[in-house]
């Protein structure tokens, strides 16, 4: 066996390879079809209009068009238009996003007083932050406490588990009307989108902790509050570090259909309003951004969350 | 509540004088818990269960008492309402005189399971029950620090439970529960998970422990030897509902040793239990002990015989 294939076979590098490889593969389709013409390619960019009225140069049209007027012109005698096979406006190239990635932290923006696309990200942040953390200072003690007193979860819990099932976008205009048409709106989507599902899957968590554990407990003389404060947080806290990070997630995908409400704000403003441009590489930048954002935060969370516990070696798979 | 003189194994109730002189002392001694009529009963979907019924015993002060029974005769539904963990139905549970209700600092419990605190240190684990209690830090720590040098395990007191091996953290969970200084020690097949010579080890300790401290054990076992070894008075339950058969006083002398195990009282002692808890089946009874129950279908090669 070479060298390499050594190199290659060691189990970590093969999972660290692998993990490469899981990006490296859409990002190579991507790059298939934008720069190989017989993939895909069903527009031609017009370089010379020729004699056709309609042409100007940097338009797209479909290669049936345009191979209709390239036969109609050479009929007439005209001169004959020229252009390269395309992608549609939508699918910008690889190299055109990355520019777009780097000149969008650089650049000024167009439009004057318009926010650039870092305070866009910022503000986006911050209605996220807001609303994961609203939601979580009732939702988490009171699923602790659903899970810990059975009659306090049947009490709280099925009326939960009705409104959960109510699309928090719903909440839209509502929100508006009670909130006004600035952040708190936003913030008000992504606590109804979070909150319910929080109390149910941190009530969830608390019942599975190992009954044993209460039970020594309450042998060794632990009862009531001092019993949830010192056995059920501590126990659960591996696991409700988990459930907070799955629960991030699904606060992100909330993000924004709540920037739609009221006034269109952060990257979800960026966004739309790069695309009524027609800017397809920038909108493609953004929400590439926001992918970074949330898997980046969540790789950290999960490096956190082992350096936090480190009793719970073994137990669980971040 | 002597079962009637079994000729073929007379003699698990003949005592040496000092033996009987032993267990004389043991019955002058104070009693710390009284079981009085007690039984346990609970709905399951086919209806009413009764898990214990009309079960009567004394423990007295340092005295090592082991409750054996086969698999579902109760013996842990028994130690969990000792305990205050379940309720029972009818009869009384007195502590030092006193009824019990629920869980209490009085009553420590070793479980089989672990059931240390995995986010605490092993020395943070045996602070719990101090701290509980309103001692300061201080004083919990310097308990602690002693409770697990006398288990032997003061090298490890800042380890965390995983790394500890399965006996050892059994030993934390005995100092955790003897941090207390709990009336009475209740011990739920705490070495049931040990392997062989891990166990052998860890009933060897729990004798020193019990020899040197004034504490009384209440046991829980399905090993025999491990019951024969161990205790003063054995309590044999039987199942359905779970009964007390008959209260066994162990006349191996003391100090006891490994080397006992071949002599003749405990052998005796032993074929009584076993004759107690596996008696002869009647056809079609038991199905555990009737493996000869149906054909066995055979899955190999059919000239493939290992025997």
């Amino acid at each position: 066996m070479s060298a390499l294939t050594l190199w290659l076979n060691a189990p970590q590098r093969r999972r660290a390879l692998l993990t490469v490889g899981s990006f490296l593969l859409p990002i190579l389709v991507w790059c298939l079809v934008s720069y190989l013409p017989f993939v895909w390619h069903p527009q031609v960019l017009i370089d010379e209009p020729g004699g056709v009225d309609y042409f100007q140069t940097g338009m797209r049209v479909d290669r049936s068009d345009f191979a209709d007027q390239l036969a109609d012109m050479a009929q007439q005698g005209l001169p004959l238009p020229s252009g390269s096979p395309a992608n549609p406006i939508y699918l910008p190239a690889p190299h055109e996003v990355a520019k777009a990635f780097y000149s969008g932290f650089t650049s000024p923006p167009e439009q004057k007083n318009a926010p650039w696309l870092h305070e866009s990200l910022w503000h986006s942040i911050q209605i996220i932050f807001w609303g994961f953390v609203i939601s979580s200072i009732v939702g988490v003690p009171l699923g602790i406490l659903a899970g810990s007193y059975a009659s306090l979860g049947r009490l709280s819990e099925p009326f939960i588990e009705f409104f959960r099932y109510l699309p928090a976008p719903a909440f839209g205009a509502l929100a508006v009307a009670v909130l006004g048409i600035y952040d708190g709106p936003k913030i008000a989507i992504i606590v109804i989108g979070t909150f319910f599902q929080q109390v149910l899957i941190i009530a969830n968590t608390t019942r599975k902790l190992e009954a044993t554990l209460i039970e020594a407990a309450r042998t060794l003389g632990s009862r009531g509050w001092r019993l949830i404060a010192r056995v059920v947080v501590p126990g659960i806290l591996p696991n409700l570090y988990q459930d907070q990070r799955i629960l991030l997630g699904w606060a992100w995908t909330y993000l924004i259909v709540a920037e739609l409400i009221g006034t269109s704000s952060g990257i979800t403003w960026y966004i739309t309003q790069q695309a009524r441009y027609q800017h397809f590489d920038n909108v493609y930048a953004a929400i590439i951004i926001i992918g970074i954002i949330g898997f980046g935060s969540d790789l950290l969370l999960a490096r956190l969350g082992r350096k936090l516990f480190p009793w719970n070696t073994g137990r669980e798979k971040g | 509540m002597n079962a009637p003189q079994n000729n073929s194994q007379p003699s698990y109730l003949e005592q040496s004088p000092e033996v009987r002189e032993r267990f004389q002392r043991i019955y002058d001694r104070e009693t710390i818990l009284e079981v009085r009529q007690l039984s346990k009963r609970y709905q399951t979907p086919q209806g009413e269960t009764e898990a214990l019924r009309g079960i009567d015993f004394k423990v007295h002060r340092r005295e090592f008492v082991c409750v054996i029974g086969p698999s579902g005769c109760g013996k842990s539904t028994l130690i969990r309402i000792l305990a205050g963990l379940d309720k029972h139905s009818d009869g009384d549970v007195l502590l030092d005189g006193k009824p019990v209700n629920g869980p209490g600092r009085d009553r420590g419990m070793v479980f089989q399971g672990y059931s240390l605190f995995p986010w605490l240190t092993v020395k943070e684990n045996v602070m719990f029950g101090p701290e509980m209690s309103g001692h300061t830090r201080n004083t919990a720590d310097n308990q602690a620090r002693q409770w697990l040098d006398l288990v032997g395990l003061s090298k490890f007191a800042d380890s965390y439970p995983h790394q500890l091996s399965g006996g050892m953290r059994q030993r934390v969970a005995i100092a955790r529960a003897l941090v207390n200084e709990p009336r009475i020690l209740l011990m739920d097949e705490p070495f049931g998970a040990l392997d062989a010579q891990t166990r052998a080890k860890m009933q060897h300790h729990l004798l020193d422990i019990w020899k040197n401290l004034d504490i009384t054990i209440l046991f829980i076992t399905h090993d025999l030897d491990e019951a024969v070894y161990l205790a003063d008075r054995i309590l044999v339950l039987k199942p359905h509902p779970g009964e007390v058969q008959e209260i066994i006083e162990v006349p191996v002398p003391r100090p006891r040793t490994p080397a006992q195990f071949d002599s003749p009282v405990f052998r005796a002692t032993k074929a009584r239990i076993e004759a107690l808890i596996h008696p002869p089946v009647e056809s079609g009874e038991d199905e555990e002990n009737n493996p000869e129950a149906g054909p066995m279908i055979r899955f190999t090669n059919v000239t493939d015989n290992v025997e």
